[in-house]
């Protein structure tokens, strides 16, 4: 497969340069972030399985996926499926991150 | 983290100092509508953040250090990884299936997930960041003594090294080779001086000092 037809996170094989081995503590919003994934994925009926979050990732515009983080990438994704799946309406979901950045 | 918000008032206070862009807002706010929702509660996430704190790398030196001490759980290890893990160590992988793949004198493993970031975390504990950085998944299976090296390990160029690429469903972890010395070791002991680089493959054991 050439180079130019590859979508953003395939990428094995690339070169993006060395790997520093150093590691940051997760901070407790990424925990919460990881904690619903987990919650859903791990249900008896694997109501979002990782397969679904990748694929939501993989989705994600490519300038967006090189600009956010690894969690932001995860509650991107997830949202989006959960709105997909009609367990969120977008409407309500957009009122209520407005709402928090208004700091209610 | 709304103040307000009837679930989660043991938050509020640890959450002040974190920081507060779009997506920590989407978080909380795909958060607090699941739990009003129903879909799950503020007990259930307490519940499953602490389960995964608790699974570390420990977990996994455990895993290696019976496989070097007891032969035929090692043979079951290799041959049905989660279920030898689930039974004889009463550990619960939680992944759909764990492929142990062994060190030896002829044959380096190393892990990657290029397309993403699975990974054994609940035998190993999350991720660190170089395992899920761009660097390392996509140089890892086009260069991989190379990245070794960044880690300070160099395979002798007469052993040849495997690479696994990981999938939601199938994930790696790598039995390292006991190094000369331990020989005779309690598993405690062996537990001990095997670090969690050493189940990905970026490192190898060394006897303790």
């Amino acid at each position: 497969m050439s180079d130019d037809i590859r979508q953003q996170h395939d990428m094995g094989g690339l070169d993006k340069g060395p790997v520093t081995p150093s590691a940051h503590e997760i901070e407790p919003w990424e925990k919460r972030v990881e904690a619903i994934m987990r919650l859903l994925s791990m249900r008896k009926d694997r109501f979002v399985t990782v397969d679904e979050l990748r694929r939501g990732i993989e989705e994600l515009p490519p300038e967006l996926y090189d600009t956010i983080g690894y969690y932001e990438r995860w509650i991107a994704s997830l949202s989006n499926i959960l709105v997909e799946k009609g367990v969120l309406d977008r409407a309500e979901l957009d009122a209520r991150v407005k709402a928090l950045e208004a700091g209610a | 983290m709304p103040h307000d918000d009837p679930h989660d008032h043991s938050h509020a206070a640890v959450e002040a100092d974190e920081p507060q862009g779009y997506y920590q807002h989407l978080a909380a706010a795909t958060r607090s509508l699941l739990i009003e929702k129903g879909v799950f509660s503020a007990a259930d996430m307490r519940a499953m953040i602490e389960q995964i704190d608790r699974r570390s790398p420990a977990l996994g030196a455990k895993i290696v250090a019976r496989a070097w001490t007891d032969e035929g759980f090692k043979a079951r290890l290799l041959s049905r990884g989660k279920q030898a893990i689930k039974e004889e160590m009463e550990i619960d992988p939680v992944a759909a299936d764990i492929v142990v793949v062994e060190n030896t004198a002829a044959v380096h493993n190393v892990v990657v997930c290029t397309l993403c970031s699975c990974y054994p975390v609940f035998i190993l504990g999350r991720p660190p960041d170089w395992y899920k950085s761009y660097a390392y998944r996509s140089r890892a299976v086009r260069d991989p003594r190379g990245v070794l090296r960044e880690f300070g390990t160099e395979i002798d160029p007469a052993r040849e090294v495997r690479v696994h690429d990981s999938t939601a469903d199938m994930r790696y972890l790598v039995l390292p080779m006991q190094p000369a010395g331990t020989e005779g070791w309690l598993e405690e002991r062996l537990a001990g001086i095997v670090t969690r680089d050493t189940m990905v493959g970026t490192a190898e054991v060394r006897p303790a000092e």
